[in-house]
């Protein structure tokens, strides 16, 4: 859609042009992407060994008549052509029809609109709070706080070492058990959402302020900070307006990364803190084997990805005017 | 260079008492790691237990001792496969021809839309949960970044001066490779290995932990993580230290890798 909006309007300058041929690859390529992901998907599945037909009616091992069977075979298209099936699901995926889940028989589109809510509110929250803690480390530190480079080292070798879980039941027991402070199970309200953020944030913020420290480090020995101060620029001038920003460039290059350990942190943090999300609804059906909804939040994933991996390539490009110079 | 920073020593001596656990448990914990005694279950932490027990007796300690085996061991297996995959992969796109190239790169393009652990959900929801599925699902997960790593080392390495000059002398194209490519990249390949442990750990441990992958009663981390799952605010302890010898080996992992990494860059 936004390849056509750009479309329309004429090029009037020679940036303008630039854009356009840049974009519509970039957006191609998601395209194929998306389309080889759900091919992949699709062809995947069809190894699981057993009768999907008998899945949708209770599982294996469930008494279920040779008419019943047929019915949902019939039901679910499950009859046709391997390949008539793939059409026919390839067509559906472009409407937006992501079938029906076989454990909740609901719409899938449904059932991940249902939980989408809880779990970007978690993702972003959490993305925020990791930046703001690396963003004060990184700034602390390259200042000279030695402190604080110790405590950006140590959670970075969090960040790489321990695992969500862990995180979680230790916070749990320090803040609920211990101190009796916060919740140990996710009650609605912003109280409940502070153990499941910390969880999640910790990690994030400590390779962000490492990455964010160095780059910031480097800005400070670069000739236009030299410049700056010979200008007559106070330090913290120099600091606040011009080191600061490039912490910003290898952040927002680190959002596909973040983007993905959100994802499978929120699978473990929502089971822990019983909260409900698309996280806790792709592990009960991938337990219960739920191959449409499984499908669907993965084909739902791998899309946000993409957007995600492009929409910071082009911030990068906004805030980095030198990759525009010699774009292809 | 060659002398050990404090970092560096204490990374080597738990990956030593790690071994020494793994091959002899015995020698560090005497007891029967599947002894029951119904009597003495969900005792906290103390002198005669020291991480406590568990809900049929069983004493904690223990059973992490004797589980460090079989926790390594799927954590190096999950490695091996990773780079092992990412080998073949890398290798193909950095010295094949341009098609072959475009065709490897644009594959793992489509496995990185799948990001963090959903390869492995998704693997694991084809051929169901278990020790060998979920081991074999963290190494394809971690497979396409390592493939990303080693292609632009065989690229960067391709074009050193010294394979040009083994190239005019007329050497093989597998000599070539053999002698010369390989010998440059298996340096960053080691540490990629070593940090690689760590990530392998930590991932095969949290779907262990869901339940997705070793199961209780063997005495595997893992394993004893899922068993603890349902008593985390009342016997924390059941939880707790199994999940913290996962820390602990994957923090001395990611220590070793990256003092190798900075030796490796400095030498």
């Amino acid at each position: 859609m936004a390849a056509a909006l750009i479309g329309e309007a004429p090029p009037r300058t020679r940036k303008r042009r630039r854009w356009l041929p840049w974009l519509l690859l970039r957006l191609g390529g998601v395209v194929f992407v998306l389309w080889a992901v759900a091919t992949v998907t699709f062809f995947a599945i069809r190894l699981i060994p057993g009768d999907p037909a008998e899945a949708i009616l209770g599982g294996p091992g469930s008494q279920t008549s040779a008419a019943a069977l047929a019915q949902v075979r019939a039901a679910y298209g499950l009859d046709q052509p391997l390949f008539l099936q793939y059409l026919h699901y390839l067509g559906r995926l472009v409407v937006g029809d992501l079938g029906r889940s076989y454990a909740l028989h609901d719409s899938v589109i449904g059932v991940i609109a249902q939980n989408l809510g809880g779990t970007l509110l978690l993702a972003v929250v959490s993305l925020i709070a990791a930046s703001l803690i690396a963003l004060a480390l990184a700034a602390w530190s390259t200042r000279g706080g030695r402190a604080a480079a110790s405590i950006g080292s140590l959670l970075e070798v969090v960040a790489a070492a321990v695992p969500h879980f862990w995180l979680a039941i230790s916070l749990i027991l320090l803040f609920s058990s211990f101190l009796g402070w916060l919740p140990p199970v996710s009650v609605p309200g912003p109280l409940g959402l502070v153990l499941p953020v910390l969880t999640l944030a910790l990690p994030l913020s400590g390779f962000l302020g490492q990455v964010m420290r160095e780059s910031m480090l480097d800005a400070m020995a670069s000739p236009f900070v030299l410049s700056a101060r010979a200008r007559g620029e106070s330090e913290s001038e120099v600091f606040w307006l011009h080191a600061l920003r490039h912490a910003a460039i290898p952040a927002i290059g680190l959002a596909g990364w973040a983007f993905g350990t959100l994802i499978s942190g929120a699978v473990v943090v929502e089971t822990i803190f019983a909260r409900p999300g698309l996280g806790r609804s792709l592990l009960s059906a991938v337990q219960q084997r739920d191959v449409p909804l499984v499908i669907g939040v993965v084909i739902g994933v791998a899309l946000a990805y993409m957007l995600v991996t492009t929409l910071t390539d082009l911030a990068d490009r906004i805030v980095d005017p030198r990759l525009r110079e010699d774009a292809r | 260079m060659r002398r050990f920073r404090p970092v560096e020593v204490f990374a080597i001596v738990v990956i030593a008492l790690l071994v020494i656990a793994a091959v002899v448990p015995g020698a560090l914990a005497p007891g029967d790691p599947l002894a029951i005694h119904p009597l003495e279950s969900f005792r906290p932490p103390s002198f005669a237990h020291l991480f406590g027990t568990d809900e049929s007796g069983r004493d904690i300690y223990t059973r992490i001792v004797h589980g460090t085996g079989a926790s390594l061991l799927i954590g190096l297996t999950a490695t091996a496969i990773g780079v092992g995959l990412a080998l073949v992969f890398g290798l193909l796109a950095g010295l094949g021809p341009r098609w072959l190239d475009f065709g490897t790169t644009r594959f793992l393009e489509v496995l990185f839309a799948f990001p963090g652990l959903l390869l492995a959900l998704l693997f694991i929801v084809i051929y169901g949960p278990g020790v060998v599925t979920s081991t074999i699902a963290v190494g394809l997960a971690t497979a396409p970044g390592y493939a990303r790593i080693i292609r632009s080392q065989v690229l960067v390495v391709r074009r050193a001066p010294y394979l040009e000059a083994a190239t005019v002398l007329g050497r093989s194209r597998t000599s070539r490779i053999i002698h010369h490519l390989l010998p440059n990249v298996s340096g960053s390949l080691f540490v990629l290995v070593t940090l690689g442990i760590g990530q392998s750990i930590v991932w095969a441990s949290s779907l262990s932990y869901l339940g997705l992958g070793a199961v209780p009663p063997a005495a595997e981390w893992g394993a004893m993580l899922s068993a603890g799952r349902t008593y985390i605010t009342s016997f924390w302890w059941m939880t707790f230290f199994p999940g913290l010898f996962i820390v602990l080996s994957a923090v001395v992992a990611t220590m070793l890798g990256r003092s190798l990494q900075q030796r490796l860059r400095s030498s």
